[in-house]
């Protein structure tokens, strides 16, 4: 497999026909992007002209280069070659098979056969509250069990340097522990996302507006104490969540939660400043 | 070829009739069927559009069944366009019973390749003749399971474009893919989304490199289904006893049943 160092976005024309306000974005490997802005502004396009690797030929113009070259068409297509993972928005399957024989079956596709799906269906289960089971059939699957699926499929099976993801917040899903299971050593990662803890959890930030990239802003270091700190609020919701889905009471204590693994963090970062 | 020898006028008439054939059999022909619903219409559409901005000049027929609404859709790309409603007969073998009248109505417009849309729907047809450039469109939300049942609409395909990709998961995108290669080993595989026309460009590319092929009398690739019977012919009874033909029965008995 070809060693990504560097993937190259050439701007091309946004939804009113005018180059994009970003000429030329190079992504390097193991950079975290987010990409954000309203509905519509074309997020998931930007995602999917990276994931067909597109030669100016979508509706954006856009050109992407691998290591400053045109990819060859294999590296496009082929599914043993492809660079790209993709998790996409989609919350259902629409291919009418048992969950093992579809794992088993794109894991032969991607050439990776000695690979076990009872590793990914437990993988997947680590994210979502009802257990998937193996025979299962995948178009019974409730939204946060398919797209936990999809998330531990695109983790093991489509394993590959490049991976982008689309709004993993959605579905109910555990985002923190689903993004963890996605992003491996040096990965070059891109995520769409509505979420401010996702955004500012990304080091740069691409903003869409109308169709094309807008602007490229870097965080600041405000933003990166604020980015802790709404860590913390997060897992207060997500604590929350959690009890509520287990049929408690909450309790005005409860707002005060905060887990260890934060606390810690915390002092490490006052202590950095 | 005795009595051709025989008789000069018709040697002379069979010959003028080989010249027309040799210049009509330049022609590239592009023939396109698939599912209906599958997007035949719209990836032509947006690879047409492409072709026309390189200055090509097709002629497009489009045969269906009953109706149509899609020679409209083709009319605004301003080309020659031609419809044919196939009404009683299968439109797979209207199609190719009327190639020469397409072929002639592309060379009487000027056109420099021949673009036809069939409406082919019970999949034991194939219409991709052997000099032309069979295209099979086939959408992928209709699961992994299809391009085995497909026939060889699909498998005698020297293209097959996929559709609506954007509506299923990486994973099943790769799975459909795998499956298409099983039917069809030798087949280029392209993603078009009908919508925005993503990857129609790269459909444009490989119908501006093909060249006709050079068997003088073409050929179908793939021979249409040999059962014929009554109903063929407008029996409404239901019967049994009413048939005939070469008829198969539930068992898988396949037998004449006549005089």
């Amino acid at each position: 497999m070809v060693k990504i160092e560097c993937i190259s976005i050439i701007g091309g024309i946004d939804k009113s026909g005018k180059p994009e306000n970003i000429t030329s974005l190079d992504i390097r490997e193991g950079e975290i992007i987010g990409i954000v802005g309203p509905t519509g502004s074309g997020k998931s396009q930007l995602i999917s002209d990276i994931e067909q690797l597109s030669q100016k030929d979508s509706s954006t113009r856009r050109q992407v280069l691998v290591n400053g070259k045109v990819p060859s068409p294999a590296l496009r297509n082929d599914p043993r070659q492809k660079m790209v993972a993709q998790l996409s928005q989609n919350m259902n399957f629409l291919a009418d098979m048992e969950v093992r024989d579809f794992l088993r079956l794109h894991a032969r596709c991607r050439g990776k056969d000695q690979i076990s799906t009872d590793e990914i269906i437990y993988k997947a289960n680590q994210l979502t509250g009802e257990p998937i089971k193996p025979n299962d059939n995948l178009t019974i699957l409730s939204g946060g069990q398919t797209r936990a699926l999809m998330v531990a499929d695109v983790a093991v099976i489509s394993e590959s340097p490049i991976v982008l993801i689309d709004e993993i917040e959605n579905a109910g899903i555990k985002k923190h522990e689903a993004l963890e299971l996605l992003s491996g050593h040096n990965k070059l990662i891109m995520i769409v996302t509505h979420d401010p803890v996702m955004a500012l959890s990304a080091k740069k930030r691409i903003i869409m507006k109308n169709g094309g990239m807008s602007t490229l802003l870097e965080a600041t270091p405000e933003e990166k104490i604020v980015s802790e700190q709404l860590s913390g609020i997060d897992a207060t919701i997500l604590h929350l969540r959690e009890l509520l889905r287990n049929g408690l009471y909450i309790e005005e204590n409860d707002l005060n939660f905060i887990p260890e693994s934060l606390l810690c963090k915390e002092e490490n970062a006052s202590l950095t400043l | 070829m005795q009595r051709r020898k025989c008789i000069p006028h018709l040697v002379a008439t069979d010959q003028q009739k080989m010249t027309d054939n040799k210049t009509i059999n330049k022609l590239p022909l592009i023939i396109i069927a698939g599912t209906p619903g599958a997007g035949k219409t719209s990836v032509l559409v947006h690879t047409i559009r492409i072709l026309k901005s390189a200055n090509r000049r097709p002629a497009l027929v489009k045969i269906d069944c009953l109706a149509t609404d899609d020679d409209k859709r083709f009319a605004k790309l301003d080309l020659p366009v031609l419809v044919g409603l196939s009404r009683d007969m299968c439109p797979d073998h209207y199609s190719i019973y009327n190639l020469d009248e397409m072929k002639a109505f592309a060379q009487k417009n000027q056109a420099d390749a021949l673009i036809m849309e069939t409406a082919g729907l019970c999949h034991r047809c194939a219409p991709y003749t052997e000099n032309c450039l069979g295209v099979c469109v086939i959408d992928s939300t209709s699961g992994p399971n299809n391009p085995g049942k497909a026939g060889p609409f699909l498998s005698c395909a020297d293209i097959v474009v996929v559709t609506k990709g954007d509506m299923i998961s990486q994973a099943e995108r790769e799975i459909f893919r795998e499956r298409i290669l099983e039917a069809n080993p030798g087949c280029n595989i392209v993603d078009v989304n009908g919508l925005n026309g993503q990857g129609a460009a790269e459909l444009a590319q490989q119908f501006q490199s093909f060249k006709a092929g050079s068997s003088v009398e073409d050929k179908l690739r793939h021979n249409a289904p040999f059962s014929v019977c009554t109903l063929c012919v407008g029996e409404k009874r239901i019967d049994k006893k009413y048939h005939r033909g070469l008829l198969r029965t539930m068992s898988g008995c396949e037998q004449y049943v006549g005089e």
